[in-house]
């Protein structure tokens, strides 16, 4: 194949990612743009091992089966409740991908490019090979996290911030040296003297970038996984990016940068649904930025029994669901679609409310009703349906805490003061499902709960509802 | 310890203390319970099914009071020397009596049952505060007078409440005021409203305000600054200023409205008069006048206690019985809350009634303990208190306000700091990086875009195959792989490797999961 058959190839490609992206703007076109998405992949594959650059074809086609068989095992197994694991240790496996690729370039002795040029593709291969570090260690994090294999709570190191200092003034005064060290044989550290092309700076500079992703990931509080996960998938993309500047490879920045920007925007929207700055959720910890104590929340919760719930179902016309990530943990999503199968048979407006962080990951809900195959023109974001709440006669809030809690609105010292949440407290009544009375994921205080017109359904979720579905059918 | 219920003997009253349901909950705290044969027949409740709940029935009601420790009431124990029963002579010594009591108008039966060394706890006297929501009898039977209240009002007003556009001609709405928004008169608000009415209401707190407007009704504005808010939800006598505004937006509203429901109370004082005979003179003839504090000597001149009369072509309601009219729902309203006192009185559940003094809402309702006057109580500390809490608020907004110099700084440093960046990258570039450069910048504004215009509900989704598609990374691999160097050759392949799971579990899962969404 010729040079300009290739990069014809790689504009196609390039507009397939796009069509592909496009294409998730409704439910409709979105299965269309994953064809496109894998129609672009393989174009771009075939003519980069048709391109007369490669020869090594039994490693290459070894490598993509063997890949490619663990890649569709995963994702016929994996359930949907595990998704943000499955995209933590997806991120990840980026960027190691980006790692070793960085690596195998600093070795390949086949490039031959002289001065500035030199400098800059050196550069590229130190950032390309940072950015993979930090997000490898940080997805495998973040994947602990998510299953639970690591405690989802908030490592606080004391001086954290001074600590993520040095290591940054660390990972650039790495960088002199190792650009220093493949020019000309000197560094800027005695300890690093050593001619050794660049290579020791380099496999330094790699562990600490190792280190911080980790440690990153570690100050963040579980509520702040949805941000993370986004995070991360904006570095994958920068990472893959970093590469494509590394080889020259316009497909690779281009396919780079759409991610990279997909993730930042999705971090943003979380961010904004949370009503937190980036810096402080990067930063870590929660609740760092508040001052006076938030006020204590005082009163009796009014506890309910599934054949009273059951009963004020039935004499409700407008009913809006409000699912939450303890919904995914007692995996109680089929029960809840069965109850709204039947009284969405017996004529009643069952609508769901859909809060941006509702879940582990962006959307992580909405796959989840899909999965219990909750039609999706029920399913509302909370920017559509917070404003009809006065007119609905009954919610339903399954295992969710913080977003439906009124002191982020009302009270300026809560934690989460300012976030937007959904505002269920405005209908006729509420029931909560809950495990027990304890405090939410934040910690924060709900008053909520303590309100007249909320009746707490204390116990397992989907036991919970199971019993209301059957004293909806007796 | 036995809880006896008589049967009611004040005339009309139709409402029983307890209900089966109540009764069997009472059981379950340890207590047994008799009530007296017929307690319960004006509110449609049987003899047989108190039986069926556990509960003894006596035929004598003389039998009845003198075996029992607690005695459940509504009314207060009064004299009826025409049924020979003389409730304040039957009552046992040390017995403890939970009724409603109104000690401020019931002095001498205040001391009679002092004298008899009784305990008794007033259901009119439960503080008001959320704890004690469920016990507060008031505010239940206050629901159900709102409700009633218009239902009679129905009764007498000779015309339609909803409008409507009819073949045969318009039938305009009924225009309702409801003067006094508490429990009964929020109640009275949405009763008139579901029937189609027109409604608007008055009151002297400005926070109900919201309450009022979140029922679909008006809220009548009075052009006059002053808080009307008293201790305890109550609302407390104005300045004359006030009350002399407040009295021309009635006798403008009198000309206009159908249909007027008052329920203005002042706590320990005669009910204010609103509704002057001049005003009822100004009204359509055939309107209404529901008078919910006709009890308390009625908030309208003309009101006479008990009775509906028509003057001036007005007919003035001034029923003080309401809740007993709907007597089975308000009995059983009224049990339940008797029910959680209860409840409160025995933490132990062992059918021994406790009086803990240091409760706020058992001293707020012992108005008698063991023959000793303890009314009034000192004022509940735990009053709600709205307008405290908005001090904070304000005072903490006003700190993070950041100064505008800080602002503009915030908004143009990113700017400079990435103007700098863009302009040092420049001068030493070469050319061919440039390209490159280029081409991310403008790949990274048609994510910008297209991310963008993606829908929340398949963020998902996006995340899946934007991690498929940064697989692409497996092209640097590919042109690896075939290095001559070993080493070189072996990570490019593991990178392969990697970067296909990636490829392939991506795209597989993202399709995975749109196969589910479906309408």
């Amino acid at each position: 194949m010729s040079h300009s058959l290739v990069t014809m190839s790689y504009i196609v490609a390039t507009i397939l990612f796009i069509l592909s992206l496009s294409g998730l703007s409704n439910q409709e076109s979105a299965r269309r743009g994953n064809y496109y998405g894998m129609l672009g992949m393989a174009i771009a594959i075939v003519a980069t091992a048709l391109s007369g650059s490669v020869t090594a074809y039994q490693i290459l086609l070894g490598a993509v089966l063997v890949g490619g068989c663990i890649g569709a095992i995963a994702a016929a197994k994996i359930h949907m409740t595990q998704m943000p694991e499955l995209v933590a240790i997806m991120h990840s496996l980026v960027g190691m991908a980006a790692v070793l690729v960085g690596y195998a370039n600093f070795m390949d002795s086949s490039i031959h490019i002289e001065g500035i040029e030199k400098t800059i593709h050196e550069i590229e291969i130190y950032a390309g090979v940072l950015i993979g570090a930090i997000t490898f260690s940080g997805s495998v994090i973040a994947f602990g996290k998510l299953s639970e294999k690591i405690s989802g709570k908030p490592l606080l190191l004391p001086g954290r911030h001074w600590f993520n200092l040095a290591l940054l003034i660390g990972t650039i005064v790495l960088g002199f040296t190792f650009l220093d060290q493949i020019e000309d044989g000197t560094g800027l550290l005695p300890l690093l003297y050593m001619d050794n092309g660049g290579a020791l700076p380099l496999a330094i500079m790699t562990l600490i970038a190792l280190f911080f992703g980790m440690h990153m990931v570690m100050a963040i509080g579980g509520a702040d996984m949805p941000v993370v996960i986004s995070m991360l998938n904006s570095y994958s993309g920068w990472a893959a990016a970093a590469t494509g500047f590394m080889l020259s490879n316009d497909l690779l920045i281009v396919t780079g940068a759409l991610v990279g920007s997909s993730g930042a925007i999705l971090s943003y929207i979380m961010c904004h649904a949370m009503n937190r700055n980036f810096i402080s959720v990067i930063a870590g910890g929660f609740g760092s930025g508040t001052s006076g104590p938030a006020a204590v929340i005082e009163g009796e919760v009014q506890p309910i029994s599934a054949d009273e719930t059951a009963k004020l179902l039935l004499a409700a016309k407008n009913i809006i669901i409000i699912p939450g990530y303890g919904m995914a943990v007692a995996q109680a999503q089929h029960t809840v679609y069965d109850i709204t199968k039947l009284l969405r048979e017996k004529g009643k407006k069952v609508r769901f409310g859909i809060h941006p962080v509702a879940g582990r990951m962006p959307g992580h809900m909405n796959v989840l009703l899909a999965e219990a195959k909750v039609p999706y023109d029920i399913v509302y974001e909370m920017d559509e349906i917070n404003e009809d709440f006065p007119h609905v006669d009954v919610s339903i809030v399954i295992g969710a805490n913080d977003i439906v809690n009124p002191s982020a609105l009302d009270d300026p010292n809560s934690p989460i003061a300012g976030m937007p949440v959904l505002e269920c407290w405005k209908g006729e009544t509420t029931i909560v499902l809950k495990r027990s009375m304890a405090a939410g994921y934040a910690g924060v205080g709900n008053p909520l709960f303590v309100m007249d017109n909320t009746r707490m359904l204390f116990g397992d979720a989907n036991t919970s509802m199971q019993a209301v579905l059957k004293a909806l059918q007796g | 310890m036995k809880i006896g219920i008589p049967k009611e003997i004040y005339p009309g009253e139709k409402r029983v203390a307890t209900t089966p349901d109540a009764a069997k909950e009472i059981i379950k705290l340890g207590f047994s319970v008799c009530v007296e044969s017929g307690a319960g027949a004006q509110a449609n409740i049987s003899d047989d099914a108190y039986r069926s709940a556990g509960v003894e029935v006596v035929a004598d009601p003389k039998a009845l009071w003198q075996q029992a420790d607690i005695i459940l009431k509504v009314r207060v124990p009064m004299n009826r020397p025409k049924l020979g029963i003389n409730e304040l002579e039957l009552i046992p010594e040390g017995c403890c009596l939970i009724s409603f009591i109104w000690p401020a108008q019931n002095e001498p039966v205040m001391q009679q049952l002092a004298a008899k060394n009784i305990t008794a706890l007033a259901m009119d006297s439960v503080p008001r505060m959320s704890r004690a929501q469920k016990m507060d009898a008031l505010s239940s039977m206050a629901n159900i007078a709102g409700y009633r209240a218009i239902v009679e009002a129905a009764q007498y007003f000779g015309r339609f409440f909803t409008g409507q556009i009819t073949a045969a001609g318009k039938i305009p709405p009924a225009k309702v005021l409801v003067i006094g928004a508490g429990v009964a008169g929020l109640a009275a608000i949405g009763t008139a409203k579901s029937m189609g009415a027109i409604v608007r209401a008055f009151d002297t707190r400005p926070e109900v305000k919201e309450q009022i407007e979140s029922m679909d009704a008006e809220f009548l504005m009075l052009n006059f600054k002053e808080e009307g808010s008293g201790t305890g939800g109550y609302a407390k006598t104005m300045s004359p200023e006030f009350i002399a505004a407040e009295m021309a937006l009635f006798a403008e509203q009198a000309k206009e409205v159908d249909i007027i429901v008052t329920t203005a109370l002042i706590p320990g004082k005669p009910a204010p008069k609103l509704i002057t005979a001049a005003m009822v003179e100004s009204m359509k003839a055939g309107s209404v006048i529901v008078d919910l504090a006709a009890e308390q000597g009625g908030n309208c001149e003309l009101t006479e206690k008990d009775k509906v009369v028509v003057k001036h072509d007005v007919t003035l309601i001034g029923f003080t019985d309401l809740p007993s009219r709907l007597a089975n729902q308000s009995s059983q309203l009224y049990a339940t809350n008797l029910r959680h006192l209860l409840t409160e009185l025995t933490p132990a559940k062992d059918g021994i009634v406790n009086i803990n003094m240091d409760d706020e809402v058992i001293r707020g309702a012992t108005v008698i303990k063991e023959g000793k006057i303890t009314w009034p109580s000192p004022p509940p500390k735990l009053s709600a208190a709205p307008a405290a809490s908005i001090q904070p608020t304000a005072a903490v907004v006003k700190k993070k306000e950041p100064s505008a110099l800080v602002k503009a700084a915030k908004q143009f440093l990113p700017m400079l700091f990435a103007g700098l960046v863009l302009f040092s990258v420049g001068t030493v570039a070469p050319e061919s990086f440039m390209t490159h450069f280029t081409v991310f910048v403008l790949a990274c504004f048609v994510g910008y875009q297209v991310i963008w215009n993606v829908t929340p509900a398949l963020h998902t989704p996006l995340m899946s195959v934007t991690n498929a598609i940064s697989g692409i990374i497996v092209i640097g691999a590919i042109l690896q792989v075939s290095a001559t160097s070993g080493t070189v050759s072996l990570l490019a392949g593991l990178a392969t490797l990697i970067a296909s799971i990636n490829i392939v579990g991506g795209f597989l899962v993202t399709r995975r999961m749109l196969d589910m969404f479906r309408k």
